[in-house]
This record gives C-alpha cells, structure tokens and sequence, in this order.
C-alpha cells in the first residue's frame, strides 16, 4: 500500500554517514529503591543497523524500557556507552535528540489539547513549519484509519487506540532517522495493532528510517522485526535473525527459543515480575 | 536566532492554547484574584472602623492605594513565580515531561518561552484585576509616575524569573514533594517582603531576610513611583537590588537547573510519574 507523499521525507539527509544507527556496549543501569539498588540493565551491548527493524523482546520488567529511555538520552547510563548514528547520546545530546523520536506504551500529550494542536506543538519543536506539520499528520492519520473530523477533538475524547496513532503519527512528522517504539500497541485491539505494524513496515520500505521496537508479543516482533534480541532480567541473552533464533535453539517457534534462552514462558514472566512489584 | 526563536514560540502558542481549552480554570483564577485584591483594598477603606479612630480621606485614600499595590504588584510577580517554578510539575501532570525533554529544544529555549508565555498571562490577569477592583475601590493615581512602576516591574520580572527557575528543581529533584516546596519558598518570600505592610513592623531575623527578596524593593520601589510620583533616578535604590539579584538568579539558577536536570536523568527521575 502506497504512502501519501506527504509523509515522505523532503528534506537533504543530513544523518551523519554511519553504518550503524544505534549502538550500546556494556550499557548498565541500577535504580535505587528502599535502600537497596536494583539492577535494571545489566551490561547490554547491541547494535541496530541502519534501516533495519530490531526488536527487542521481553518480559514485563526485562529492562526494555529502561534502555529505550536511554537511547532517548531521558536516562543517563551507569557505564557503558550508547552512540547514535555515532554521536555520543551524552557529549552531543542535542545532535542526536534531532535524530530520533519515541513513541511510549502510553500515548502523552496535552489532552485538553486536540490531536492536529498537539502534532502541530510537536512538529515546531523539531523544526517542522505549521502548514507541514498539518498536511503531514493528515496524511498520516488517515493512512491510520482516523477520520478528518476528528484530528480537531481534544485528546481526550479519543479513545486510547487513536491516541497511540496520534503518538505515531507525531513521531513520524519529524521524519526520525532513529525511531524508537517502546511498547507501541500495547492495549491496542487487533484491528488497531494490525493497522500500527502495517504502517510501521510500510514506512521502512518507503522511509529511511530505522526502528528499534520493543515489544512482549513474539507475534509483532515475528512480523516486523529483522532482528530480535530477548532481553531477560536486564541482560540480552540471545538475539539472531527469527530463523537463526529458531535453528540455535532447536525450536519451532519464537516462543520456544523464549523459553529455552530465558528458563521461562513470556506470560510466566510477566505474571512473576507483576507478583515481585 | 531566529530558529529559537520559533522554537520558543511553540511555547508560547501550547500554553495561550491550554489558557483556551482550560478557560473555566482561568476565569476561576482571574475571579479569585479580583476578589482576594479588593478584599485586601476594602481593609484600607475600613481603616477607621478597624482602628476605632478618627482618620481623614486622605490618609484613607492613601492606605488604599498603598495595599492596592502590594496586592496587584505581588499578583503580578506571583503568577510568574508560580508559572515557571510550576514548568516541571505541569509536564509531569499532563504526562508530556519525557517528550518535551527528549524534544531538539536547549533548556535555555525551553524556559525562555515559558517566561515569555508567562509574562503575557501575568500582564493579562494584572490588568483585568486592577480594572475591575477601580470599578469597586475609588484610586487615586493623580501623582503616579507610570513609566518608574513599569521600570520597576520590569526589574521585578528579571528577579521572579531567576528565582522561579531555581525553584523550578524541587519537583525535579523530589517528583513527589517538590512542587510543596516551591510554595514555601513564595510564602516566604510573601511574609518578608513587605507586600501589605511596612518591613518594619517584622521581628529583627525576618527583615534580614527582607534584603534578599527582589519583591522588597520592587514593590516598595512601585509605591513611592504610584503614591509619590518618585522618578527613576529617587527610584534607584530601589532599583539596582532587585536588578542585582535578577542579574544572579536568571544565569545562577538556569545552571542549578541543567545541573539538576542532569541528576534527575542520573537517578531515574526524569519521568512522567512521581
């Protein structure tokens, strides 16, 4: 399906000439709580290249979400180092911040605020005029089945599905080379998901972009993902092509190479991680 | 330049676009102003009544006056106090605080344009509330030097900027109790500065706190410039300390706050929820 030309990236590239979009080596990362530090990720080291999907899959509390925030410089690592595009994401914070963009498990937003307000606030603060930014998220949103009359209604009227189309649409009108999508059809219906994994392939066909996406369903990294990593208790345990995946581990599916490389199914390790919270 | 300005602008529009979707919220705001001034004023027309003696119009008209510019005055430098100090506590409520401080923007944009949404809110809510309470409250502003209150408000401005940017940390440092602290800090700076009364009357300890607060100056500054008619240059005792502290805090706490805005990412508290 054919991509509206108004979200096809006009401007030069100026994405610095790097083979690798994204790079950890030996990132860690501990939090403090109630007196004792929890060890949240655990010497990651991983690099995503340029136009690929990588999905990064785990368990509720693997530590996903920790190294997205990472990547997206809101978290600083303990050691280790994180490049994008090779620029340090802590020595040219500001470089690599107008390279990527983030779509969360929870869509936010202004909600008093309506959709096209709230993409067009977006849009100026990556350097994207107004009248672009309109035409774009229009674009977008329709492609995402969000009717016309609707992008002027406040946020809140939305249902949760639509605010994550609009988290989407958002992260596309800066046309990210780095697109990092934490958990992005978490809570959606089936429809919804179906029509976010569409577009997100569909735009790296068509869009030079690269996408690092985290997910818990082995069914959404199977469809999209080059790459997956499986990530378990803050560390990256295994991480391969599906079919190599499948091939080291003598396993059918990815659910099995789950359970083989993590001693757990996913569901029992988010019911685990729930109990331990 | 130009680039950050449009960058900064994008603030500016958010918030004038929250003031309209938010609209019940600010008339409450802007009724609740009026009725706090003109309770505040109509203690000066009680005056005699209070005092249980004789006391002529014109030291009435005078008293009037003097609380009616303590009372728009620190309004005035409030609501940019509380706006700006508020910046992460109002991300962090609406939930954007991770996408705003992920966004291309330096700090020094960010918070510009949030002063510059501020000030125009701040100008706004001041000129309704002083309009309304002299439909109520009869003001004499005959000998008023209107261009040395403008100065002096403006100096203040610099001041409340500078301190609202360094309390801004609190919430940044302690998601959950933060925002609690930068109130303390403006009721303190309320009690010290002499918003409704002469400094004088305060114990010895507090009034040395009262040389510190920018409000002391500003707002003494305003009514020798609104009772009196004093021109800039008698104003500039007034003028200079408030200037001074401006000149300190803006730089001063724009580096507390990437200082702390580096800590916040150190220890995890740079997220949406508290």
């Amino acid at each position: 399906m054919a991509i509206d030309s108004a979200t096809r990236p006009r401007e030069p590239d100026l994405t610095p000439p790097a083979r690798d979009a994204l790079v950890a080596d030996g990132v860690t990362k501990s939090f403090r709580a109630q007196k004792q530090d929890r060890r949240a990720v655990d010497g990651v080291s991983l690099r995503v290249a340029r136009g690929e999907i990588y999905g990064l899959l785990g368990a509720n509390g693997s530590g996903k979400s920790t190294l997205i925030r990472m990547f997206s410089t809101l978290l600083v690592p303990d050691a280790g180092r994180v490049s994008v595009f090779g620029l340090d994401v802590r020595d040219d914070e500001l470089a690599v911040k107008r390279l990527i963009n983030r779509v969360s498990v929870e869509a936010s937003f202004f909600k008093k605020l309506s959709a096209m307000e709230n993409l067009v606030y977006a849009g100026r603060l990556y350097g994207v005029a107004p009248e672009d930014a309109r035409s774009k998220s229009r674009a977008i949103l329709r492609r995402l089945g969000i009717a016309e009359g609707r992008v002027d209604e406040p946020l809140e009227k939305l249902s949760r599905g639509m605010q994550q189309k609009v988290a989407i649409a958002r992260a596309f009108i800066t046309a990210p080379t780095l697109l990092l999508l934490d958990e992005p059809t978490t809570g959606l219906d089936i429809r919804s998901k179906r029509e976010v994994q569409a577009f997100v392939r569909d735009l790296r066909l068509e869009h030079d972009a690269t996408i690092l996406l985290t997910t818990h369903d082995l069914d959404e990294a199977e469809r999209l993902a080059d790459r997956i990593g499986i990530l378990h208790e803050g560390r990256l345990v295994a991480e391969g092509t599906t079919d190599e995946l499948r091939a080291r581990y003598g396993a059918s599916a990815l659910e099995d190479v789950f359970m083989t490389a993590t001693g757990k199914r996913l569901d029992d390790a988010d019911l685990t991680e729930a109990t331990r919270r | 330049m130009i680039a950050q300005a449009g960058l900064a602008y994008a603030f500016v529009e958010r918030e004038i676009a929250l003031s309209k979707r938010y609209w019940a919220w600010e008339v409450v705001w802007v009724v609740y102003g009026i009725v706090t001034s003109l309770s505040v004023t109509y203690i000066g027309l009680a005056a005699p009544a209070i005092s249980g003696g004789q006391v002529d119009q014109a030291a009435i008209s005078r008293f009037v006056l003097y609380l009616l510019v303590g009372t728009i005055a620190w309004r005035f430098l409030g609501i940019i106090f509380d706006n700006i100090s508020e910046v992460i506590a109002w991300e962090r409520w609406e939930g954007t605080i991770e996408y705003t401080f992920m966004s291309p923007v330096p700090r020094l944009t960010h918070l510009l344009g949030m002063c510059v949404a501020t000030l125009v809110r701040a100008a706004v809510f001041s000129v309704v509330t002083l309009a309304a309470v002299a439909l109520f409250v009869p003001v004499d502003l005959s000998h008023a030097s209107v261009l040395s209150a403008i100065v002096l408000l403006g100096v203040g401005v610099l001041a409340f900027v500078g301190l609202g940017v360094a309390s801004a940390i609190f919430p940044l440092m302690w998601p959950e109790k933060g925002l609690q602290m930068s109130y303390i800090v403006q009721a303190v700076v309320l009690l010290v500065s002499g918003v409704y009364y002469p400094i004088d009357v305060l114990p010895g300890w507090l009034q040395a706190l009262s040389t510190i607060s920018p409000a002391t100056y500003v707002i003494r500054g305003m009514r020798s410039a609104l009772m009196d008619g004093a021109d800039l240059a008698a104003l500039w005792p007034e003028v200079w300390p408030a200037l001074l502290v401006g000149i300190l805090s803006i730089p001063l706490g724009l580096r507390l706050f990437v200082a702390v805005e580096r800590y916040a990412k150190q220890t995890g508290r740079l997220k949406r929820s508290g």
